[in-house]
């Protein structure tokens, strides 16, 4: 069988991958999904744990975690539609009037 | 007996607390009732102690009582207890009478010129503070004391607080006397230091059981640094300045504090501390030295004055001198006794001089007075009496204590013959600046102005009462003594042998050998002949050839301004200690310490920089989400480099 | 079967890299949706079904679908490319490389590649889930439930045209 180290190392390749995108890119969307291959990285590493400690709890966690994606999702790109039809723009970097 | 002293002490603190508190309400008479029967109570409760300890079985031991726990911190312990031998006998009852006296003065003297409360208020607690010195059992407590009177002291000399030169005479006197009582304090120290107790009783039995020569070195300093406290308090050199500034308060505080008692209490600490100058006879030298020197230098200064407040500081300031000498040589009981006459025919000087100044409508300068016998008779004469007292003529006190103090000068057992032969010439300045002074207000052609001389009258009876009073004890007190050589026992010095005899005995061993060449009698006779000089002398150049004064001084204008200036002390202090310290004041501690580093520096310092860090950690803040995911992923980065560093 | 792991270990690997690396935000979508499916089957080969379905279904079927709705909605065309935080542009690279060297030193760290066998077949149908989740799990349950119930609330009102 797969040895767990490698599920793992899939999975932190996954979330640097991730990190990277909401690191480098600029349109929100982009960002967003990015965020998304974040959280799938995650739940690759509950999977692979629940399989190599045979307990069930690991994909329950995931389970939630698929729910609660969701939710943020629908609500964070209302949040986008909301501000884009404010600042007609989504570059990231237009977005800084939370600037001190 | 313990109840005795506690009733003697407490009305005037009482006084002090009513007429304080609610003395604006009170009418005139009311106040004074109050000032004045807190004071004769303590008189009279005074005067009971004394009668109750003289017929108590165990005197001439003394009474020592202890009434609570004071301080106890460590080895330290002072309680609050009073001590009442044969001097404190002496002290309360002068003071106590005089005090009362005083404050009988005060009602008449006082009735117009506003803060009447206020001023029975100071003039109790400064009777309450004097009588807590001089009852004191321990040198805490007498520092306690100390302070009280040197507090009241201020407060009355700056009583009339919106003249400009009397708060300045105030706060002068008060930082003054400040130096000597570091002085002091840093001898008390010493003291607990070296004896782990600061009780007279434990202190001197200790120091009476040390063999001669034994811990002298820390005695002498001791006995130095006590009596640089004594400068201060009693204005002997270098600390006298603030005496003659003091006579801005009214004249019965100067009558009161300044001539009569608090600046007597520079004596009262020698010579009760004459345990420790016994063994130390290099400190009584310099206090002998240092009193001499006062005493002639002070004469020389008044033989010049025209404020006739003034002259009569600088001759307290040269009397005090004649008793520190007193106690210098080792006649402590000359010392004591001279205080006592003192304190009655000064204080009396003082009020007299009062009484002339209400008469003419506040006018001091003598040059402006004259003929002033007529118009104000009971003044006049008690002034005459007072004169001869201190000008040391036989049958007045003046004379016994005087000549005492010259005596042992001559012959005591630290006593130096230069010592007799100033402190004789200064005698005989004395005599002739106060019968100058007599002879300037009382006698003659009167140089007082038309509108002045109109109004002049004697005084009422509440001023007149008290001063004839002091006068007769100027003539009397002196009786209490008389002296071997007019085949007398010296009562006096018998009285307060068990106070002073083992001091006295044992400094005989440090007497000068070799024979003294004039007899008792001779020493008197000399006295005598200065004085009478002195007298003539003010009697031709004051009432016979009354341009001569003039005529000399410009003769001798050189020497007649360094007196009239004073020696210019004054402004050589100003040069010394006074400008430095405001220069330091001014340009280095306000504005380098205070305005530029603690203001700027730590407080707008501390503020800017706090802002400039806020500023600096702004631009983190710089509203950018890029930004901010790589500040979390290098601060995730670095987190994860700590968690796996090898171990 | 093993290798059918690296297969599509590799498949996501690769979308994830043009998630990324795609200019138009659309591309980016569809790669996403080759990720999600890549990593249902990988889920699968590692005997979690009920979850691998549910991937498939939630997340790609509907949580990417939202996406793609919103994508065209907005019109978002070619990104253009600006450099306003000056950290992002100097450290980003290396903090990536450097991060990715930790984690990847740390699972290497605490599970050598020989030596852990997986346990026993574990049974993760539905039943089995279902089981826990309506016991161990149910307060969770109930207040994800309320936590859908608020976003589908915040999702309407933040995107209302107007009030």
């Amino acid at each position: 069988m797969v040895p767990l180290s490698h599920v793992l190392a899939l999975s932190a390749v996954l979330f640097v991958i991730g990190a990277a995108g909401f690191v480098f890119r600029k349109n929100i969307i982009t960002v967003f999904m990015c965020i998304e291959l974040m959280l799938n990285a995650v739940n690759l590493a509950f999977i692979g744990f629940s399989r190599y400690l045979g307990n069930l709890d690991g994909q329950l966690f995931v389970f939630f975690v698929i729910v609660v994606a969701a939710a943020e999702a629908a609500v964070g790109l209302a949040i986008i539609i909301a501000v884009f039809r404010n600042r007609d723009s989504l570059n990231i970097e237009d977005l800084d009037s939370m600037k001190l | 007996m313990e109840t005795l002293l506690i009733l003697m002490l407490l009305p005037p603190l009482l006084g002090t607390m009513l007429n304080g508190i609610l003395g604006r309400r009170f009418s005139q008479a009311m106040v004074s009732l109050v000032g004045c029967g807190a004071s004769g109570l303590s008189m009279v409760f005074a005067l009971l102690s004394a009668w109750v300890y003289s017929s108590s079985a165990s005197q001439p031991a003394p009474f020592i009582h202890s009434y609570f726990t004071w301080i106890e911190s460590g080895n330290l312990r002072a309680d609050y207890a009073l001590y009442y031998d044969r001097l404190t006998l002496v002290m309360t009852v002068t003071v106590t009478v005089v005090a009362f006296l005083i404050h009988l003065y005060s009602r008449g003297y006082m009735e117009q010129e506003g803060g009447y409360y206020r001023f029975f208020t100071y003039l109790n607690l400064f009777l309450f503070m004097m009588l807590t010195l001089v009852t004191a059992a321990n040198y805490p407590l007498l520092f306690v004391g100390w302070e009280g009177v040197g507090l009241c002291s201020y407060l009355l000399i700056g009583f009339y607080f919106r003249r400009k030169s009397a708060s300045d005479a105030g706060k002068k006197a008060f930082i003054v006397t400040r130096l000597g009582d570091a002085g002091f304090t840093v001898g008390v120290a010493l003291l607990f230091w070296t004896f782990g107790s600061l009780n007279f009783q434990s202190v001197f039995g200790r120091i009476t059981a040390l063999p001669a020569g034994d811990m002298q070195s820390t005695l002498t300093a001791i006995g130095i640094l006590l009596f640089l406290g004594a400068v201060g308090k009693s204005a002997q050199i270098p600390l006298y300045v603030w005496l003659p500034d003091a006579m801005e308060g009214p004249t019965p505080v100067s009558a009161l504090i300044h001539a009569a008692t608090m600046v007597t209490a520079g004596v009262y600490l020698v010579a009760r501390s004459n345990p420790i100058y016994s063994h130390a006879p290099l400190a009584l030298e310099v206090v002998a030295v240092v009193g001499c020197l006062t005493a002639f230098y002070a004469a020389t200064i008044a033989l010049t004055q025209n404020d006739l407040k003034r002259m009569l500081a600088y001759s307290t300031i040269s009397q005090l001198g004649y008793m520190f000498i007193g106690c210098g040589v080792g006649v402590f009981a000359a010392g004591i006794f001279h205080l006592m006459t003192h304190a009655f025919f000064k204080s009396l000087l003082f009020l007299c001089a009062g009484s002339v100044m209400h008469a003419l409508n506040g006018e001091l300068d003598m040059r402006k007075m004259g003929g002033l016998r007529h118009k104000m008779k009971t003044t006049f004469l008690t002034f005459f009496i007072a004169t001869l007292a201190i000008s040391g003529l036989p049958g007045l006190s003046g004379f016994f204590s005087k000549d005492e103090i010259l005596a042992g000068a001559y012959e005591g057992p630290l006593g130096h013959p230069w010592l007799y032969w100033l402190g004789t010439l200064t005698a005989g300045l004395t005599a002739f600046y106060m019968f100058r002074a007599l002879f300037m207000t009382f006698f003659g052609a009167s140089r007082m102005a038309p509108e002045v001389e109109h109004h002049v009258h004697e005084s009422g009876s509440k001023m007149t009462v008290p001063l004839l009073v002091l006068a007769l004890f100027s003539i009397v007190a002196g009786d209490v003594s008389w002296p071997k050589a007019f085949g007398g026992s010296e009562a006096f010095d018998r009285y307060l042998e068990p106070v002073f005899k083992t001091s006295e005995d044992f400094l005989q061993a440090y007497a000068h050998p070799g024979g003294h060449a004039l007899a008792s009698g001779a020493l008197m006779m000399f006295t005598l002949v200065f004085v009478v000089v002195g007298i003539l002398v003010a009697y031709w150049l004051y009432l016979k050839s009354t341009r001569l004064p003039a005529l000399l001084a410009e003769r001798f204008s050189w020497l007649y301004n360094i007196l009239i200036h004073k020696y210019y002390v004054d402004e050589f202090y100003n040069w010394l200690v006074v400008r430095p310290l405001c220069t330091v004041s001014e340009k280095f501690l306000w504005q380098r310490v205070d305005v530029e580093a603690i203001d700027g520096v730590m407080v707008n310092g501390t503020g800017e920089e706090v802002a400039g860090v806020g500023n600096l950690l702004r631009r983190i803040q710089s509203g950018n989400i890029r930004s901010y995911a790589s500040w979390v992923l290098l601060g995730a980065t670095l987190w994860l480099v700590y968690v796996l560093w090898p171990r | 079967m093993v290798v059918l792991f690296y297969i599509f270990a590799a498949l996501a690997v690769v979308a994830a890299i043009s998630v990324v690396a795609q200019r138009t935000p659309i591309y980016s979508a569809l790669s996403l949706i080759v990720v999600l499916c890549s990593l249902a089957a990988v889920y699968l080969l590692l005997g979690a079904e009920f979850i691998a379905v549910i991937q498939v279904i939630v997340y790609a079927g509907a949580i990417m679908v939202l996406f793609v709705f919103v994508i065209m909605l907005l019109n978002a065309g070619r990104e253009v490319p600006t450099h306003r935080s000056r950290i992002a542009k100097w450290l980003g690279a290396p903090l990536v490389a450097a991060f990715l060297a930790e984690v990847l030193l740390a699972v290497w760290k605490q599970f050598p590649a020989a030596g852990t066998r997986p346990a026993a077949s574990l049974d993760a149908g539905p039943a089995a889930i279902g089981h826990l989740l309506f016991r161990n799990y149910v307060l969770p349950f109930e207040v994800t439930s309320i936590l859908i119930l608020v976003a589908i609330l915040g999702a309407v009102v933040l995107a209302k045209k107007e009030f």
